[in-house]
């Protein structure tokens, strides 16, 4: 029944110095379907792809908003996404209610981060399946915060999370340098092709499966769905798409396809080394 | 069967002489009855008490005054009082009224403003929000009938532009080109300057009218 010796509980430590259970978690985080996040020196904007469960279904909602400044797209299991939300919509209105002031993005996920480590070190407890782009605009301008089941929260220039993710912070990356100078098009359109690179070829970005969060000065956080997106999408439309096989992660979107088939086809333990650094400090 | 033998039968001094009734405390010899009776009280009057603070805008900042004596009723008890608060670089509190409380909230601020400092993500408190949480502390404990008993003014820049803000001990909140509380508040404001897009505008001096002509009948303050 169990893959290994290691692996019943959260506060059980594996030889090798891992804890499998939050290994598990950060898998969840990859079967969900995937986001982009990044961010200009004026804008940070989230874009997410959106599954539905089944024909009869409407497609999953990917970017929630928190509060007037900040908003969220997850990945990995809803239920958990909501949870958090909650938190953070709490916070963000207590820091509204007691100072007058929108909270700042960083104290935020900073708090995500205290209230996710908790159960990655109590017995019986599991830590969150979901992992969340944060997308806010504050005092210090635009930000792109990455948090994870394993409590680490990062704050990026750019990041993608979910199935198939690898693809979209390979575009990333390759186009970092021209981010910070981008007008608010330039970078949605950076954001959609990023996106449209985890999609397997015979699927392409439409503006029923695909969703756009914008936050910058003195606006409220703009979420775009359904027709609101279509002029965005018409800006890559008819793009040569960059053509790479999509070997490394075969993910299935948890949101869309129920949590049971986690874990059945793949061995979910992470063989690769690299899984451990992803989750500590070295 | 056995207890009425061992403490003696028939005895008449009390076992438990002095002791509480059942449910009832132990009364002390010479402790006051009626005190334990009397329902507890919260503060109802400042003992130690500061008076006047002053708030003025001007382009580009804000001018904050206050005395520093501490009145012990009408006896000017202790003359070394100070009553400006600085918080941070943008921003100063003055406080009226009872100087314990003044002392006790300003503790409060200053921990915060360390814990605030910890954390190095480049945020603190501005004037703003300092005294939106001010209205907040101050609403929340006169509701529990146990009111912080000053009057605060809050002075600062915030973007660029001066603040002035006001908050009372019952909490009443809010923002004025130009302050004061406590005695100052009846006679200071000389001159009031309104400054707009279109320039300086000083009124006054206004001088308020008073009367005296009673004062020789006040008795029991001298």
């Amino acid at each position: 029944m169990f893959r290994n010796q290691y692996d019943n509980d959260v506060t059980v430590w594996s030889p090798q110095g891992r804890i499998h259970q939050l290994e598990y978690a950060m898998e969840a985080v990859k079967q969900g379907s995937a986001c982009v996040g990044l961010k200009s020196k004026t804008h940070a904007i989230l874009i997410a792809l959106k599954r539905a469960p089944s024909e009869l279904s409407a497609h999953q909602k990917k970017i929630l908003p928190i509060d007037d400044h900040v908003a969220v797209s997850i990945a990995g299991l809803t239920a958990d996404a909501r949870l958090l939300c909650n938190f953070m919509r709490n916070e963000c209105l207590n820091s509204r209610w007691a100072y007058n002031k929108p909270l700042p993005i960083s104290r935020l996920v900073s708090m995500v981060g205290s209230k996710s480590q908790i159960p990655t070190q109590r017995y019986g407890r599991r830590p969150f399946g979901v992992g969340l782009l944060v997308a806010g605009y504050d005092a210090l301008g635009p930000h792109i915060y990455q948090t994870c089941p394993s409590a680490n929260y990062y704050d990026c220039k750019a990041m993608a999370i979910g199935a198939r993710s690898q693809s979209a912070r390979t575009y990333l990356e390759k186009h970092l340098d021209v981010f910070l100078d981008c007008s608010l098009e330039d970078l949605v359109k950076h954001g959609l092709r990023a996106l449209r690179d985890t999609l397997p070829s015979e699927v392409d970005l439409t503006s029923k499966n695909c969703s756009l969060g914008i936050a910058c000065k003195d606006k409220k956080f703009a979420i775009l769905d359904d027709d609101d997106v279509s002029p965005y999408l018409a800006l890559i439309e008819g793009e040569e798409r960059s053509s790479r096989p999509q070997a490394e992660e075969a993910g299935q979107a948890m949101e869309a396809d129920d949590a049971g088939t986690a874990g059945t086809s793949t061995d979910p333990v992470p063989a690769d080394p690299q899984a451990v650094d992803e989750g500590m400090d070295q | 069967m056995a207890s009425s033998s061992m403490f003696g039968h028939g005895n008449t001094t009390p076992f438990w002489t002095g002791g509480p009734a059942p449910g009832q405390f132990y009364s002390f010899p010479g402790s006051q009855q009626a005190a334990a009776q009397t329902p507890a009280q919260r503060t109802l009057y400042p003992v130690v008490t500061g008076s006047s603070v002053l708030g003025i805008q001007f382009e580009g900042g804000v001018v904050i005054a206050a005395d520093m004596l501490g009145s012990y009723g009408s006896l000017a008890r202790f003359r070394d009082c100070p009553r400006l608060f600085k918080v941070n670089d943008t921003t100063v509190v003055g406080a009226a009224g009872d100087y314990a409380d003044f002392q006790y909230l300003t503790n409060v601020i200053e921990q915060q403003v360390i814990d605030e400092e910890c954390l190095n993500d480049g945020f603190g408190y501005t004037p703003k929000s300092l005294h939106c949480w001010l209205t907040r502390v101050l609403y929340n404990r006169r509701s529990k009938f146990n009111p912080l008993w000053n009057t605060y003014i809050v002075a600062g820049i915030e973007d660029q532009k001066p603040f002035l803000g006001y908050v009372d001990k019952i909490g009443m909140a809010y923002e004025a080109t130009s302050l004061a509380c406590g005695f100052g508040a009846y006679i200071a404001l000389y001159q009031v300057a309104v400054i707009t897009k279109d320039g300086v505008d000083i009124k006054g001096p206004i001088k308020s009218e008073t009367n005296w002509e009673v004062a020789h009948m006040i008795k029991g303050y001298e």
